[in-house]
Parts: C-alpha cells; sequence; structure tokens
C-alpha cells in the first residue's frame, strides 16, 4: 500500500464520519438503545477480514487467529441483529 | 470476479447507511435493522467468493459456533441485562478487529513477494491497540453491569501516570515495528499492553457513568472495524467502521451533556471525588423531617390528579418494575387521568435504557418524553411520581454551586403540585449527595420496592 492509497482510504473513512453524524443526530433519544446495538452489529463487518483469514488454504498461525477472529465477529454480527430486532420489535404506539 | 465483489461491497455500505437512517423513526427502525443485516448477509456471502478463500472447513466451524452463541445470547438475555448485553457485544467486534489485524500481519509475512510497508505497519498498530482496548475495556464494564465487578469508582495508585506510560509504551513500541515490521514479538507486546489499558482504562468509572462508557466503547469497536479495513484496503470496512464511530461518539456527546460533565471528567472517573464535599455539606439537610405516605393515601392523590407524569430511574429497572409501573399507568389512564412518561437522558446504565424498558412493558413510546420536551410542562403537573431516580431530580442542580452536580440538566419534578417519591431509603444516589427534593414542602415518600409498593398502589386505585 502506498502513501497515496492510504490517502484515498482516508478520503472514504472521513467523508463516511460525517454521514455518520448527519444520520445519527436524528435518531430520537427513545432510540437510543436499539441504535447503539444495531450499530454495533455493523462493526462485525470485521467478519470480512475473518474470512479471509479462517479460508486461507494452508493451516497457519493466520488460520487459527482468523477462526477466533470468526468466532467473535459472528457472535457480534448475529446476537447484535438479533437483540436489536427483539428490541425494535417492542417499539409500539398504541 | 474481484470487480463484482466489491460492487457487492459497495451495495453493502449503502444498505447500512440506508439502515441507520431508517433507524431514526419507531415506524421504520425494525426495516432499518433488517435492511443493515441484509447488507451483511450479501458481504459475507460474496466475499466467500475472494480468491484468498480456498478452504471452508474453520469458516462452517467459526459460523456455527459463532451464530450458535450470539443467538443463544441474543434471545436468551432480559431486557433489564441490555447494558451488559450491548457492552459484551463491543468487545467481541473489538476483539475481532485486533484479531483480525493480527492474523493478517502474520499472512503478510508468510506470503513471498509482499512486504509489509509503512501504511499497512501503522494500521495494523493501530488497530491492534484499539481492538484491544475494547476488548478488555467492554469486559470489564460488563462486569461492572453484571455487577462481577464492583461498580463503585475504583482508584489506584499512580492511576494517570501509569496510563500515560502504558499508552506511551505502546507508542514506542509501535515505532519500533514501523521501523522493523518483521519482529511480530513487538506486535505481541502491543497487544498485551493494550490489553491491560483497556482494564485499567474502563476500572475507576462509576456504575452511573456506564451510559458514557458504553458509548464511547461502542465507537471504539467501530473504529476498530474500520482501522481493520484500512489494514485490508476495504473501503466497506471503513465506512461501516465510521458510521459506528461516529454513532458511538455521538451518543457519548450526549450523555455527558446530560451529566453537564466533559468526556474527561467522566473517563477519569472524576465525579466522585468532586463529590468529596457532598456528605459534609449534605448533613445540613439530613436532620429535616420527611413526610412519608403509604400505598392508600398516595392513591387518593393519584386518584384526585389529572395531570400525572412518572420518572424512572436505575431503580425501576433494579426492581425489574417496568410491568407494575405500566400497570399504575394503565388504571390511571382507565379513570381519565393523563399520564405522561419523563425520561432523564443518562437514567438507566446505557442510552435509552428506561425506554427500552418501558418499550417492553408496552407502553406506547409517544408517552415517553425526553428532558427538554417536558421540563416546562412540569407547572401544570398534579402529581410527578419518581420511581428509582433520584441525582437526575435533584434541585440542587439548579441553585447550589457548591453541589458535585451542579449544572447538571434535571427534570424539574419539584415544580409540579405534589412530588411522590418511591425508594427504599433516604440513601443517597450516585454522586453520594443528600437529595434535597426528599425535604420539600411538597414531596412525600412512598418507601418500599418499586415492584411491591407499586403493585400495591395499583390495587388501591382499583380499589378506590
Amino acid at each position: 500500500m502506498t502513501l497515496l492509497d492510504l490517502l484515498l482510504l482516508i478520503y472514504v473513512f472521513v467523508l463516511a464520519i460525517f454521514v455518520g453524524f448527519e444520520l445519527i443526530t436524528k435518531v430520537p433519544p427513545t432510540l437510543h438503545t436499539p441504535l447503539m446495538s444495531g450499530s454495533n452489529a455493523i462493526s462485525g463487518i470485521t467478519i470480512v477480514g475473518a474470512l479471509l483469514s479462517a479460508g486461507a488454504e494452508e493451516f497457519t498461525l493466520s488460520t487459527i487467529l482468523g477462526l477466533i477472529a470468526l468466532i467473535f465477529a459472528t457472535i457480534n454480527v448475529v446476537g447484535g441483529y438479533l437483540v436489536t430486532d427483539r428490541m425494535l420489535k417492542m417499539f409500539k404506539k398504541k | 470476479m474481484q470487480v463484482l465483489i466489491y460492487l457487492v461491497y459497495l451495495f453493502a455500505s449503502v444498505l447500512f447507511i440506508f439502515g441507520i437512517k431508517r433507524l431514526g423513526s419507531p415506524k421504520t427502525a425494525r426495516q432499518g435493522n433488517m435492511l443493515s443485516s441484509l447488507g451483511m448477509f450479501l458481504a459475507v456471502v460474496v466475499t466467500l467468493f475472494d480468491q484468498r478463500v480456498l478452504t471452508f472447513e474453520y469458516i462452517i466451524i467459526g459460523v456455527l459456533i459463532g451464530s450458535a452463541l450470539g443467538a443463544i445470547m441474543a434471545l436468551k438475555v432480559p431486557m433489564t441485562g441490555m447494558p451488559q448485553m450491548v457492552g459484551l457485544l463491543n468487545g467481541f467486534g473489538g476483539g475481532a478487529s485486533a484479531l483480525v489485524a493480527f492474523a493478517e500481519y502474520s499472512h503478510i509475512m508468510i506470503t513471498p513477494d509482499i512486504h509489509v510497508d509503512l501504511s499497512t505497519s501503522i494500521t495494523i498498530v493501530l488497530s491492534i491497540l484499539i481492538g484491544s482496548v475494547t476488548f478488555t475495556g467492554s469486559l470489564i464494564a460488563f462486569g461492572k453491569l453484571q455487577e462481577i465487578v464492583t461498580g463503585k469508582v475504583v482508584k489506584y495508585p499512580l492511576q494517570h501516570p501509569l496510563n500515560v506510560v502504558l499508552f506511551l509504551a505502546v507508542l514506542v513500541t509501535g515505532v519500533l515495528v514501523v521501523l522493523d515490521p518483521t519482529q511480530i514479538n513487538l506486535l505481541l507486546i502491543i497487544a498485551i499492553i493494550s490489553l491491560v489499558l483497556g482494564v485499567l482504562l474502563v476500572l475507576p468509572i462509576g456504575g452511573a457513568d456506564m451510559p458514557v462508557a458504553i458509548s464511547l466503547l461502542n465507537s471504539y469497536s467501530g473504529i476498530a472495524a474500520s482501522m481493520t479495513g484500512f489494514v485490508l484496503q476495504n473501503n466497506m470496512l471503513i465506512i461501516a467502521g465510521a458510521l459506528v464511530g461516529a454513532s458511538g461518539i455521538i451518543l457519548t456527546l450526549i450523555m455527558c451533556r446530560g451529566m453537564n460533565r466533559s468526556l474527561m471528567n467522566v473517563v477519569l472517573g472524576g465525579w466522585a471525588s468532586a463529590g468529596s464535599g457532598g456528605p459534609a455539606a449534605s448533613s445540613g439537610v439530613q436532620n429535616k423531617p420527611v413526610k412519608s405516605v403509604d400505598a392508600e393515601e398516595a392513591a387518593m392523590l393519584f386518584e384526585s390528579a389529572q395531570n400525572v407524569v412518572i420518572v424512572p430511574g436505575y431503580g425501576m429497572a433494579v426492581a425489574q418494575a417496568q410491568h407494575a409501573v405500566r400497570d399504575l399507568a394503565n388504571v390511571l389512564e382507565k379513570i381519565g387521568i393523563n399520564v405522561r412518561f419523563a425520561i432523564h437522558p443518562v437514567a438507566g446504565r446505557m442510552p435509552g435504557h428506561m425506554n427500552v424498558l418501558l418499550a417492553e412493558a408496552q407502553v406506547s413510546y409517544d408517552k415517553l418524553y425526553a428532558l427538554e420536551d417536558i421540563n416546562d410542562d412540569f407547572n401544570n403537573v398534579d402529581v410527578a411520581f419518581i420511581v428509582g431516580a433520584n441525582d437526575v431530580v435533584n434541585p440542587a442542580a439548579r441553585h447550589d454551586q457548591n453541589s458535585p452536580i451542579y449544572g447538571m440538566p434535571i427534570l424539574n419534578v419539584d415544580y409540579a403540585k405534589t412530588v411522590i417519591v418511591n425508594k427504599r431509603s433516604l440513601n443517597v444516589g450516585y454522586a453520594g449527595i443528600d437529595n434535597e427534593l426528599f425535604y420539600g414542602d411538597n414531596t412525600l415518600m412512598y418507601f418500599g420496592d418499586a415492584k411491591d409498593a407499586i403493585t400495591k398502589l395499583v390495587h388501591e386505585v382499583k380499589n378506590l
């Protein structure tokens, strides 16, 4: 990765943070907990990296680390989305 | 194929953004969460076609174990346990990011023709640092909320110098890695120091400051995912992580504002020490008489009211009294009384904690009012009913400049015609100070465990 590549990635990072700020300031306090657990599930996106490491052809240290990362990330993703859905189901207006 | 994969990644990123956007209203929130999970599903499936993924045994094992554990946790956790659940999930996300960075490093080391360049080594170090701090920090937060670890403010000798030294040690070791990226031992050292740092940073934070800690760790878990995105040069990870990072930071700031404290003050475990003047300063009011009521008298007060506002706090969560509170609201509404709920931003142990509990008890969300939406209306309220809240309704925050909570936005319940406070005793709240509300002329204490006391109250109202 050249420094120029890195710079392009930083561009994306900074712009995405602005998008995040815009989106989240509009979330009402009543939904703050589901917002937290739902966004937390999104941070499990690191699962993609875990898949790449755990699925390597040769079994190495990288595979073991990848496997543990995969278990962690899957707990994060599956648990996060399910628990958020469980909460959101309860938010009703009579 | 790689092009197609990256197009799907782009699509998934868009789904995450739409998903969070739809989380902005209770009507669309569930759909938003589903859009976001669809994005995640697509991202996972398409990654299986990556040229680097050649064997599937470990992937199947990992996904099965992780899904089973995640699903069990998500379906079993009671709503009152939601803060620790979110804390734990943050930790898994952060830990996964650190591990992926580590795995990627060892992958590069054994792959001929690729070497670790400057940008890669910097991002690997950052990813391991943030991910590891998030991991152990979240475990400690979980322990505190689950009451395995003390919820009190923990002070240890040389707290601040020690943390600074450890942080500098990570930086120096990080620079050494960047200079000589072949040293895997150095990365291990960084990981170990960062894990210790996570413990030390969260340990001093007291129970009622957990909303800030959880929000902050949520933000870290996102930034850790972003850093892993830098390591893998994957824009989707960077975007998704940045969204979560921003979300966590915003919630953190809202929580700090709710307590009128700076982030530094909370993170350094400040309030309790600032409150050292508290017990002494409060001894003056302690001798004042307190008026108390029993269930029957309280029921009569409610019955003659037109406007009732219920103010829940962490005590409601501890006593699991949300269903009893709902029953009370229902019987009052049945006899024509207008019942609303006032929710302080830092009530409970995480942002929105009270809202989730009341939603569980099937209280309509349009009856829940945020501080700024109801505070001007307390003059028109006949009965303000406090259930397990303390510091957030202490009028001292408005006028007593010597109070440690001076300046904190509070719910002006003392402006109501009558205030009924349900509490087990006159014990102090988290800030460690006496609450002058309890001694107010229009305040009546209704002592007892929230669940039992309110159930009794509901019974009395029905019998009137």
